[in-house]
């Protein structure tokens, strides 16, 4: 075992990666010299020669869309966009190309890109830096969509991600790049199918990925200490879901809270709502509710950025009102 | 923002245009029937777009031209350049003490912010990239809106909605800044031909950018469109040569950026940023040749970013800063107006001393004011998504009361 934080399992994770694999580079806005808006590849171009850690002209649209030409022409290129806002100025390379090339050329070509981007709020930065934008790109058939929610994960996501043939994009989540956590160091890649139980219990599914994962372990700890026992499932994987886990979960708890940073409307939580209506129905002794954000744009002050996102007592309370209300 | 130095501006007759005659070179010329470029500007397109345009020396010694200046303008320009940096030095100071969240500030550039806002009338819009809010206040927006906006309080008319430097005044025609680099210079061309289809000419937008934004396709973009609907617009690149750690020459192959805008039809100069007067004279000049119908100019402003990207950011983690160190002293906005100003007789040391003196006192007053405001109220975080709240806002705010969260 091993400690480290969130950003510096990222960053061993990408030294893994250059270090075994001659094909792996890094391209982004400020990724080289500066080392990453959020620091995770903070030393990488010392190491690694500015070639294959490459700082980009400032155009999404450019690098990832060179991430895809790259990908397709036997690389296995990493871009680090800094915010999932941003992707949206790359999201035509994203669903237009990564996602269909393999479809259009009859698997003639692949595209397996990885491509990360930092997502969330909390860190008071308004409208356009605050967005999350997962469950728009786990839509979208042909890419596979997964969130590191603790530092084990953010250490071996990487790898399962760059050996997927299909393009990946990684979610890391704002306020969990400083997060301190433990690495089991041998271990393989993450399984990117498959979301973990973080927390088992009878009660009620808290179900979760991401930046939201601490608040509802931290609400899962209120209920306990109420005699509530809730088991928290971490979903690792946007698209696809895993499903199989998140239903088993569900009949076991027969009831179901789903906490996503998205707005509600459209949102993944309300993918996973609809799946366990379709699937779980009968099983279920309350109707599943879910806690999103605010429908409106990230505000800049504290305590309305605060206001607009999930909390922790908003969660607890939330399993609490499902737990009581049997029947 | 009246009077000006005794420049001719170019032919702006539509018969001119109609004949297609240009006086600025026999490539490219009267291609779109664009009038003469001004006699300053000499030199073939390409010229005008590699050279720099420069009208006082880092010295303080000017151009002939400069001597017409009134000295109410060339003392208004420096006082201009002088706000942004009071403003600025007190801003980066609170959000130290941790007083304000995050600041972009103009250090350096003032020049180019103050000399471009100065060309512009009342009438004409102005789209700001990160660091122009001192263009705004140039052109009229109360101070007390700009630190209202900073601190987020509730006398903010976006209600603290968005971060520090994004201030929007309707009254000033200033347009919310973008977070989205480049977003905004399409707009600019879009607002600049909103003019022309309203037909109520003698207006124009000027939209600003950065180095960094000339990458983005947006730029491109904006640029062609600019061109195509020869829109009444000045489109403006604040080359301060960094993208937070991005050095120009990772950014562009282009020898120059003024030389991007060539590349689209549209008449391009590269002006000395940190020289106020050249800022000014060249604004004006593609400002008013926009006015009269004479379409856009892209103009570049070579200047230096002397503080950190913002106040999040440490630049000697990736930059030589004994370069920054250059432009700081020998190369000071500031202090080559002064030195203008002070070898002309318009401004006396103790003016001087008077005025800084002054501005401090406005910033103080202003901070003092708005750090004690209150702050906005909850459910303020459902206003303005839409004009009228829909159900779902509605039913937001119902449950957010309820919690009371
Ligand atoms: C589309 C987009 N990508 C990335 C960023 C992050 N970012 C903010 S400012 C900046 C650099 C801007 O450089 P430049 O255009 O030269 O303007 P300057 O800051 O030098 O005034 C970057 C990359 C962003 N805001 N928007
Ligand atoms: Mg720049």
């Amino acid at each position: 075992m091993a400690t480290m934080t969130y950003r510096e399992a990222i960053r061993e994770a990408h030294r893994e990666a250059l270090s075994s694999d001659p094909r792996v580079f890094l391209m982004g806005e400020d990724v080289g010299r500066y080392g990453g808006v959020f620091a995770v590849s903070l030393g990488m171009a010392e190491e690694f020669g500015e070639e294959r850690i490459r700082d980009t002209p400032l155009s999404e649209v450019g690098f990832v869309g060179a991430g895809v030409g790259a990908a397709s022409a036997g690389m296995r290129p990493i871009v680090e966009v800094m915010t999932v806002n941003f992707s949206l100025l790359a999201m035509d390379q994203i669903v237009n190309g990564a996602a269909t090339l393999r479809h259009m050329s009859g698997g003639q070509l692949s595209v397996p890109l990885v491509i990360r981007m930092a997502t969330g709020a909390g860190k008071q930065v308004a409208a356009q830096h605050s967005h999350s934008f997962e469950n728009w790109y786990a839509h979208v058939p042909g890419l596979r969509v997964a969130a590191p929610a603790t530092v084990h994960d953010a250490r071996f996501m990487l790898k399962a991600a760059l050996a997927d043939p299909d393009p990946v994009i990684l979610f890391e989540h704002v306020l969990l790049y400083n997060m301190s956590g433990e690495v089991e160091e041998l271990a393989g890649p993450v399984d990117l199918r498959r979301a973990a139980i973080r927390r088992a219990g009878d009660d009620v599914s808290l179900i979760t990925y991401g930046g939201s994962l601490p608040k509802v372990l931290e609400a899962a700890e209120h209920l306990a200490s109420g005699g509530i026992d809730a088991e928290v499932v971490d979903l690792r994987a946007l698209r696809p879901l895993d499903l199989e886990t998140i239903l088993s979960s569900v009949r076991k708890t027969h009831r179901a809270v789903v906490v996503d940073e998205g707005w509600h409307t459209g949102s993944l939580a309300g993918e996973i709502s609809a799946r366990i209506a379709e699937d779980a129905l009968y099983d279920l002794d309350a109707p599943v509710e879910r806690i999103c954000s605010a429908e409106a744009p990230v505000p800049y002050p504290h305590h309305l950025e605060q206001a607009a996102l999930p909390k922790v007592d908003e969660i607890a309370a939330a399993a609490k009102r499902r737990v009581g209300s049997d029947g | 923002m009246s009077g000006g130095p005794s420049v001719r501006a170019g032919p702006e007759g539509a018969a001119e245009r109609a004949a297609g005659t240009s006086g600025d070179s026999a490539q490219g010329a009267g291609r779109r029937g664009r009038p003469p470029a001004h006699p300053y500007f000499a030199g073939t397109d390409e010229e005008k777009a590699r050279g720099l345009f420069q009208l006082v020396g880092e010295d303080g010694a000017a151009h002939p031209l400069v001597d017409a200046m009134p000295r109410a303008l060339a003392r208004d320009l420096y006082r201009g350049m002088v706000r942004i940096r009071v403003i600025d030095a007190r801003m980066m100071a609170l959000q130290r003490q941790g007083r304000i969240g995050f600041y972009g500030e103009a250090l350096g550039q003032e020049a180019a912010v103050v000399g471009s806002a100065a060309a512009t009338q009342p009438e004409d819009w102005l789209v700001p990239a990160l660091r122009e809010a001192g263009a705004g206040l140039y052109r009229g927006m109360p101070l007390d809106a700009y630190v209202a906006q900073i601190f987020g309080n509730d006398r903010d008319v976006s209600r603290g909605r968005q971060m520090p430097c994004h201030p929007c005044d309707r009254d000033t025609n200033y347009v919310v800044m973008s977070s989205c680099v480049a977003s905004q210079i399409p707009h600019a061309v879009g607002i600049a031909h909103a003019m022309t289809v309203e037909g109520r000419g003698g207006r124009m937008c000027i939209g600003y950018m950065g180095d960094g934004g000339t990458s983005t396709s947006d730029f491109h973009a904006a640029l062609n469109f600019a061109g195509v609907l020869q829109a009444p617009v000045v489109l403006a690149c604040q080359n301060n040569q960094w993208a937070i750690s991005t050095p120009g020459e990772a950014q562009t192959a282009a020898e120059t950026i003024a030389l991007k805008g060539l590349g689209y039809g549209l008449e391009s100069l590269r002006v000395d940023g940190n020289d106020v007067m050249a800022v000014y004279v060249a604004t004006r000049y593609a400002a008013q040749k926009a006015r009269a119908g004479g379409g856009p100019t892209f103009l570049e402003f070579l200047t230096y970013r002397v503080s950190a990207h913002s106040s999040s950011d440490d630049p000697s983690r990736y930059r030589d800063e004994t370069i920054t160190e250059a432009w700081r002293t020998r190369r000071d906005p500031i202090q080559r107006a002064r030195a203008l100003l002070e070898g002309r007789g318009w401004l006396s040391p103790s003016e001087d001393d008077a005025l800084w003196a002054e501005l401090e006192e406005e910033i103080r007053a202003a901070v003092g004011v708005h750090e004690r405001a209150g702050q906005p109220a909850l459910d303020s975080l459902f206003e303005d998504v839409y004009e009228q709240p829909t159900w779902l806002l509605r039913e937001q705010r119902e449950l957010l009361n309820a919690k009371g969260a």
